[in-house]
């Protein structure tokens, strides 16, 4: 076995440090992977307004009345898209994710295609489902 | 070789062949497997709810109360939930360092996770059944 404890300081103190972000110059695929995270969090907090959605089909026609108002006005429907918006990213991001795990993708000029793929890809699913919307309301 | 004067992971550790969270197989596991399932799922959801955009309560109640929308609804919120609650995990897991911090985030991360959960499949049931 070898030998594990540190000449003077204790191990914990001697584990290297991750690199800083705040000396990193921004790149598309941190971007995509910070975005994956942020998206992830934001459609945490939005399962409130799915889950108010569906007990206010549940509750009765006023209380859907009251949800319609509020997610159909210009605010609500701003947060919708950016609601919309944050799913299909995330969900790009994890098919991104997926050909990662098949080890896939991971090289220079392809995990760069996959984080422009991701990006566009989110925004254009975006923009055709709500178009869709749009159209059949 | 020879100049290995300490590792990166501390003597406990060693002896006990565990990371920082003492397990997580199961949990990346179940991130990827929530995240197939998810796929699928999440677009019927979407499709589903596109189909109901601009009617009537009694429409949208009577759309939702069928037993393919509501089944793909269920499927939808129980994985997406889960996935979604390893996932809120994590990221406590990466920012939050204090011991009672960390313990008590993880703690509401749960507790939001089952009061949101069942209160959507409370919902749906109660959209499909009353």
């Amino acid at each position: 076995m070898v030998e594990v404890t540190p000449p003077s300081l204790p191990a914990a103190r001697r584990r290297p440090l991750s690199p800083h972000l705040g000396i990193y110059r921004p790149m598309l695929t941190m971007m995509m992977s910070i975005a994956h995270r942020i998206t992830g969090a934001a459609l945490y907090v939005g399962t409130l307004l799915l889950a108010w959605w569906l007990i206010a089909i549940a509750t009765d026609a006023k209380a859907y009345a009251e949800v319609t108002f509020v997610l159909t006005s210009f605010l609500g429907r701003l947060v919708l898209f950016g609601f919309t918006w944050a799913l299909f990213h995330h969900l790009m991001g994890g098919i991104r994710h997926f050909i990662w795990d098949a080890g896939k993708g991971m090289d220079h000029p392809e995990r760069e295609y996959l984080a422009v793929a991701t990006l566009v890809g989110g925004l254009v699913l975006n923009v055709i489902v709500w178009a869709i919307a749009y159209a059949v309301r | 070789m020879s100049d290995k004067s300490y590792s990166l992971r501390t003597p406990l550790n060693v002896v006990r062949h565990l990371g920082a969270a003492h397990g997580g197989t199961h949990h990346v596991m179940h991130m990827r497997f929530t995240a197939y399932a998810l796929l699928p799922l999440t677009i019927s959801f979407v499709w589903i709810v596109l189909g109901l955009i601009g009617k009537d309560y009694n429409t949208v109640r009577a759309e939702l109360s069928h037993p393919c929308p509501a089944i793909i609804t269920l499927l939808f919120l129980l994985t997406g939930i889960y996935h979604m609650k390893l996932g809120m995990q994590t990221i406590i897991e990466d920012y939050v360092h204090g011991e009672s911090s960390k313990h008590w985030s993880l703690w509401a991360n749960t507790f939001f996770c089952y009061v949101i959960g069942l209160s959507c499949v409370y919902a749906v049931l109660r959209i499909g059944f009353v």
